[in-house]
């Protein structure tokens, strides 16, 4: 922080500031010196932020009409989309805002990847990123569990099954995270506390996120360092909190449409279904924003491998700043690595399309290949490409490029415009 | 910016067709043109009155309805009868309450407070008495079927003599648009099975749709309340987010950086 220094005006506001620097704290927030190039991909932290909060609002109030019990939830369900005032918004804010939160999740993900924010110095930020990701799905797959419908009694029979695949200790912890010997009411009840719990310390671990942000600054799309403050940034207030707030407006439009007008659409019809442990529904699928590692889970034949490669999956993102060994940030300027980069999106997407699909014929080779790619991309192309990589020249600062004419100004901007 | 709405459109795209791909395995389903669909859809209130009527004469002889309440009939946003009609629909049906000061249980005509009558007691005894199948609650029924309006709505006119090489058992019934063809339900309707207070003609159509619609309607109770919302918060974030948009385009006009 650069502004130790600051001193409020008023007398009561030093008295204040010298005992708990709060003050100091939402200065430095406002001052705090960005980048003046972000792009709108940088908008997503904000619009996090706001998912953040409003998943914790909504079901904060959700909370209090619903019962953890396995005979009464789907009725209590229900009865907060029947009898409780607006309880109908609020349950579809919640459930479609789980949705939102993952959607912009990835956006942010693979704006840090595209933009290299995971390299040095920040990859304290990136692997709290990672943990927080994790804990998001966590809580995601438990609170699809709640409604007590089919597909969240087959999905947790099915998830936590995963765990019998560990050798010798496998049945015990299935049991013990069952609470007995099967998905029963000791399961929700748990579910449930631990569903309320995981946002908190998803808000916890936000902190940390941003206050390691804060220390080397945000990254930019040209991903060199820039000296700060100075004319390359701009303060946080009001530049990027109006930006952010416009996007944030945007996203908050696609959102209230599917809250509004397609509330189930990114569901699954049979969580209609009161769940029954004598009837197992034809297709067990998980949310769309998880389906990417169920088919890396179902695309390995051996049970134990397969829970392996899908925890790996998410892991090695954990290891990137050092899977990656080019010394640019920014895929501005690395030609190679751009064009490997949208294959991988492409690759995570069809994951994702064959992940919904049975796991059968061409779907599973499909999802084989696209398995095999993806840790190929990590632990293959990404070492070799930066030493192999031919980079375009990176500009010296932000301004440069456009006040000094540079050779470089043309390529930057045809980069920008094309990812744009 | 416009790869932000490429984005966002290219996702939707993509997670749309992927939960359509859920419902697009079976034939094609009827269509009609459903009143509450589109961004200003209602109910049509006649149309839920006469669903109610073919729900309550035909299919809430085996299948129950938990979730609704009389009172929900004369709430607005649904059929709306008059609490008068409602009243008098809760006193048609017998209700077990109790236990009374004696211990014991008793019938009284039914309230507007009280949930719609179950046609079994439990679960066992619907199934005893349709040959082992269990004729599922329909107060979410069309959210729980991957094909919604439009699957029961086909569903109801798909019965069709089995094809030659289709083997039936005793009470088990051929339907075109029901998953693997087999139903435990005969065709619930038939020409004129009911009589509508205003004239309508009872065809199997018309009924079908009418029923439809008044599922439709149990499923969703406030889909109309909502719709309304839904206009009014998106008009209210489209002019806010002009709004900050020129807000931002001035704050940025002062320094030479491009928003």
């Amino acid at each position: 922080m650069s502004d130790h220094d600051y001193r409020p005006k008023s007398k009561v506001g030093q008295w204040f500031n010298d005992r708990l620097p709060l003050l100091t704290l939402a200065n430095h927030l406002t001052d705090y010196p960005t980048p003046k190039n972000l792009n709108y991909w940088w908008t997503f932290g904000g619009i996090l932020t706001f998912c953040l909060i409003t998943q914790i609002v909504t079901g904060l109030t959700l909370a209090m009409h619903y019962i953890a019990h396995a005979d009464m939830a789907f009725e209590s369900v229900e009865h907060i989309m029947r009898d409780v005032n607006y309880g109908w918004l609020i349950r579809y804010i919640h459930a479609n805002g789980a949705s939102m939160f993952f959607l912009a999740v990835y956006i942010h993900i693979f704006r840090s990847l595209f933009y290299g924010s995971y390299k040095s110095p920040r990859e304290i930020i990136w692997i709290l990123g990672i943990i927080i990701y994790l804990l998001m799905m966590a809580a995601a797959f438990m609170g699809y569990v709640l409604p007590w419908g089919q597909m969240s009694f087959w999905g947790a029979t099915v998830i936590t099954n995963l765990f019998s695949a560990i050798p010798l200790v496998g049945e015990g912890i299935v049991t013990w995270l069952w609470g007995g010997y099967s998905v029963d009411n000791p399961t929700l009840t748990r579910f449930f506390t631990l569903h309320y719990l995981i946002p908190f310390l998803i808000l916890g671990l936000v902190v940390l996120h941003i206050w390691a942000l804060h220390v080397p600054g945000n990254n930019n799309p040209v991903g060199i360092d820039i000296k700060k403050p100075s004319k390359d940034t701009v303060p946080f207030h009001p530049y990027i909190v109006i930006k952010d707030g416009f996007a944030l407006l945007m996203f908050m439009i696609v959102f209230a449409f599917f809250v509004f007008y397609a509330p189930n659409i990114l569901g699954h019809a049979d969580n209609y279904i009161e769940a029954n442990p004598m009837v197992t529904p034809a297709h067990i699928v998980p949310e769309w924003y998880l389906l990417p590692f169920y088919a890396i889970l179902r695309s390995v034949p051996d049970k134990l491998l397969g829970v392996v490669a899908m925890l790996s999956a998410i892991l090695i993102l954990a290891v990137l700043p050092w899977l990656d060994t080019s010394k640019i940030r920014s895929a501005v300027f690395r030609p190679l690595y751009k064009q490997f980069y949208w294959i991988l999106v492409a690759d995570v997407l069809i994951l994702g399309y064959v992940g919904a699909m049975p796991a059968e014929g061409l779907y599973l080779l499909i999802a084989r290949v696209a398995t095999a790619y993806y840790f190929l991309h990590f632990l293959v192309i990404l070492p070799v490409l930066g030493f192999k990589e031919k980079t375009l020249p990176v500009p010296l600062s932000i301004t440069e490029p456009v006040l000094g004419g540079s050779p470089n100004l043309a390529a930057a901007r045809n980069k920008e415009s094309t990812i744009e | 910016m416009k790869s932000l709405f490429k984005l966002f459109s290219i996702i939707i795209i993509i997670i749309a067709s992927n939960s359509y791909s859920f419902a697009a395995e079976k034939a094609e389903y009827l269509k009609t043109d459903w009143s509450f669909k589109g961004l200003f859809g209602k109910f049509d209130r006649a149309s839920l009155q006469r669903g109610y009527q073919v729900y309550t004469e035909v299919c809430a002889s085996c299948h129950s309805m938990k979730y609704l309440s009389y009172r929900n009939l004369a709430e607005p946003g649904g059929p709306e009868f008059s609490e008068v009609q409602a009243k008098a629909i809760a006193a048609s049906f017998e209700v077990t309450d109790g236990p009374n000061s004696d211990g014991e249980m008793f019938t009284r005509p039914g309230k507007l407070s009280d949930k719609f009558v179950m046609p079994y007691n439990n679960v066992k005894a619907a199934q005893a008495a349709n040959g082992g199948a269990y004729p599922p609650d329909m107060s979410v029924l069309v959210k729980a079927r991957g094909g919604g309006v439009d699957y029961i709505y086909s569903l109801l006119q798909g019965y069709e003599e089995a094809p030659s090489n289709v083997s039936l058992d005793d009470g088990v019934y051929y339907n075109k648009y029901m998953y693997g063809n087999k139903i435990r339900m005969a065709a619930p309707l038939s020409e004129g099975l009911v009589e509508y207070g205003d004239g309508t003609n009872a065809t199997v159509e018309q009924m079908s749709k009418d029923v439809t619609t008044f599922l439709m309607w149990s499923a969703e109770p406030h889909l109309e309340a909502r719709h309304q919302m839904g206009f009014k918060a998106i008009v209210y974030l489209i002019i806010l987010t002009i709004l900050v948009y020129f807000s931002m385009k001035k704050i940025w006009s002062r320094v030479e950086s491009e928003v």
